[in-house]
C-alpha cells in the first residue's frame, strides 16, 4: 500500500520539478567545482611560499618568476611529475585545470540533464555546442 | 615588491573585477590586463592567460546562484551559445587576414551606440505577453525568474531570436578576431534584440562567456601562458568577488545594473576607437 503511494507519487512528477531537481544538482556541482579548485589554489600557494621562504623577502628572486619561463607546467606529464614531488605550484596549477574545465563539465551534465527531462530538441542542441567547444579545443591545439 | 604584497594588492583588485564581472555579465579581462601590465609590468602573455582564468571564475563563481535563482536562462545560453561558437570559429580562420584595425573602429562605434540605446530604453517595462515570436515559441525560450528586488517572480517572453543569433555569430567572429570578451556585445544584444530583462541577460551572457573562454583556454595551458604565480591570486580574487556579486544581484534594482554597464559600455567603446584610430 505505502509502496503504491510513492510509486504514484513518482508518476506524478511534473516537468517543473524535473527541471528543478536538475537545476539544484548543476548548482551543487559548480558550487563543489568552484570549491575544490579554490582549495588547490589556495594550499598548492601557500606550500609553494612555505617552501621558498625567500620571495616573501626578497623582490628579485620573485620578479624572475613573471618573466617569461619555461619553469611552469604546461603538459599534462609535466603536472603529473611535479604532483609526484607535492610540489605546491604542481598543486595550483591542478586547481586552476579544474576551474577551467568547470564550464565544460557544466555543459556535458547539462546534455544529460536533457536527456533526463526526455527533452529531444534541447539534448540535440547542447551536444552540438559540445562538440563545436571540442572542435574549437581541438584546433586551437593545432594552431 | 615581495611575492606576498603581489598576492595581496593582486587578489584586491580581482575581488571587484569578480564583483563587476559578475554583475554585468563581462570578463574580468578589462581591468585584469591593463593592471597586470600596466601597474606590475607583468608580460602580456601572461596577463591573457590569467583574463582567461579570469573570465571562466567570474563565470563559475558567479553561476551556482545564477542557477539557482534561474537568473541564467539555459535555454538561451544553449540556442545563442551555437552561434557563438560557430562565430568564434569563423573567427580564428579570419585571424591574421583581416586589418583588424578598423574593426576596432567599427565595433568601437558599435558600442558606443549600444550604450547608447540602452540607456534610453532605462525607463521602459517589460512587455510580458505583447511580443509574437515564432522561433522563441518553438524553442521555449520564455521564462521566468525569482526578482529578490521586487519581492516577485518575473515572467518575460524572448523576442527576436533570429536577430539575437545573427548578432551572437557576429559577436563570436569578433572575439576569436580581436580577443576581447565578446560579453561587451552579449549583453545589448539580449537586452536590445531579444528583450530580456536586464538581470537575465547579464547573468546568461556570464554563463555563455565562461564557456567559450573554457574552450580557448587549453591553448594558452598548452603554450605555458597560464602561469600560476600570477593567476592564483587572480583566480581567487575573482572567485571571491563573483561569489559576492551574483548573491547582490538579485537584490540591486535592474536600473542601476544598467546604468553601470552602460557607463562600462563607453568607456570599452572609447578604448577600442583609440585604439583602433591610432593604429
Amino acid at each position: 500500500m505505502n509502496q503504491r503511494h510513492t510509486h504514484q507519487a513518482t508518476s506524478e512528477t511534473t516537468v517543473e520539478e524535473k527541471v528543478r531537481k536538475v537545476e539544484l544538482l548543476i548548482s551543487n556541482l559548480l558550487r563543489f567545482g568552484v570549491l575544490a579548485s579554490l582549495v588547490l589554489i589556495i594550499g598548492g600557494t601557500l606550500l609553494s611560499l612555505a617552501h621558498h621562504s625567500e620571495y616573501l623577502t626578497s623582490g628579485v628572486s620573485f620578479q624572475r618568476f613573471i618573466e617569461p619561463t619555461d619553469a611552469v607546467p604546461h603538459s599534462l606529464a609535466g603536472l603529473a611529475t611535479g604532483l609526484k614531488a607535492f610540489s605546491g605550484t604542481a598543486i595550483a596549477v591542478l586547481g586552476i585545470l579544474l576551474l577551467i574545465a568547470t564550464p565544460v563539465v557544466r555543459v556535458g551534465v547539462s546534455i544529460f540533464a536533457f536527456i533526463y527531462q526526455r527533452d529531444r530538441l534541447y539534448t540535440l542542441i547542447t551536444a552540438t555546442v559540445f562538440c563545436l567547444l571540442l572542435l574549437s579545443f581541438a584546433l586551437g591545439k593545432v594552431e | 615588491m615581495n611575492l606576498l604584497q603581489f598576492d595581496l594588492s593582486v587578489l584586491a583588485i580581482s575581488v571587484v573585477a569578480g564583483g563587476l564581472g559578475s554583475l554585468l555579465g563581462l570578463g574580468g579581462g578589462i581591468i585584469i590586463i591593463p593592471v597586470l601590465t600596466l601597474l606590475f609590468h607583468i608580460d602580456i602573455r601572461y596577463a591573457i592567460g590569467a583574463s582567461i582564468v579570469s573570465v571562466i571564475a567570474t563565470s563559475s563563481g558567479a553561476a551556482a546562484a545564477y542557477v539557482r535563482e534561474r537568473m541564467t536562462n539555459l535555454r538561451v545560453a544553449m540556442v545563442l551559445e551555437l552561434a557563438t561558437s560557430a562565430g568564434a570559429l569563423t573567427g580564428a580562420y579570419l585571424a591574421g587576414q583581416l586589418a583588424v584595425r578598423w574593426l576596432y573602429v567599427i565595433f568601437g562605434i558599435v558600442m558606443g551606440y549600444s550604450a547608447l540605446m540602452m540607456f534610453r530604453k532605462r525607463h521602459e517595462a517589460l512587455d510580458e505577453f505583447a511580443v509574437h515570436a515564432p522561433w522563441a515559441d518553438y524553442l521555449r525560450l520564455h521564462s521566468s525568474y525569482y526578482d529578490e528586488r521586487a519581492g516577485r517572480e518575473i515572467f518575460y517572453r524572448v523576442a527576436r531570436t533570429r536577430v539575437g543569433l545573427m548578432l551572437m555569430y557576429v559577436a563570436g567572429v569578433v572575439s576569436g578576431l580581436l580577443g576581447i570578451g565578446s560579453g561587451a556585445l552579449k549583453v545589448p544584444a539580449m537586452d536590445l534584440a531579444m528583450r530580456l530583462p536586464i538581470k537575465v541577460s547579464t547573468a546568461t551572457s556570464n554563463f555563455m562567456i565562461g564557456v567559450t573562454a573554457a574552450a580557448s583556454a587549453g591553448v594558452y595551458f598548452v603554450r605555458g601562458d597560464i602561469n600560476p604565480i600570477i593567476v592564483a591570486p587572480v583566480a581567487t580574487g575573482v572567485l571571491i568577488g563573483a561569489v559576492v556579486g551574483s548573491r547582490l544581484l538579485g537584490r540591486l534594482h535592474g536600473t542601476t545594473i544598467r546604468l553601470v554597464f552602460v557607463a562600462v559600455l563607453l568607456w570599452v567603446s572609447g578604448e577600442m576607437l583609440l585604439k583602433g584610430l591610432r593604429g
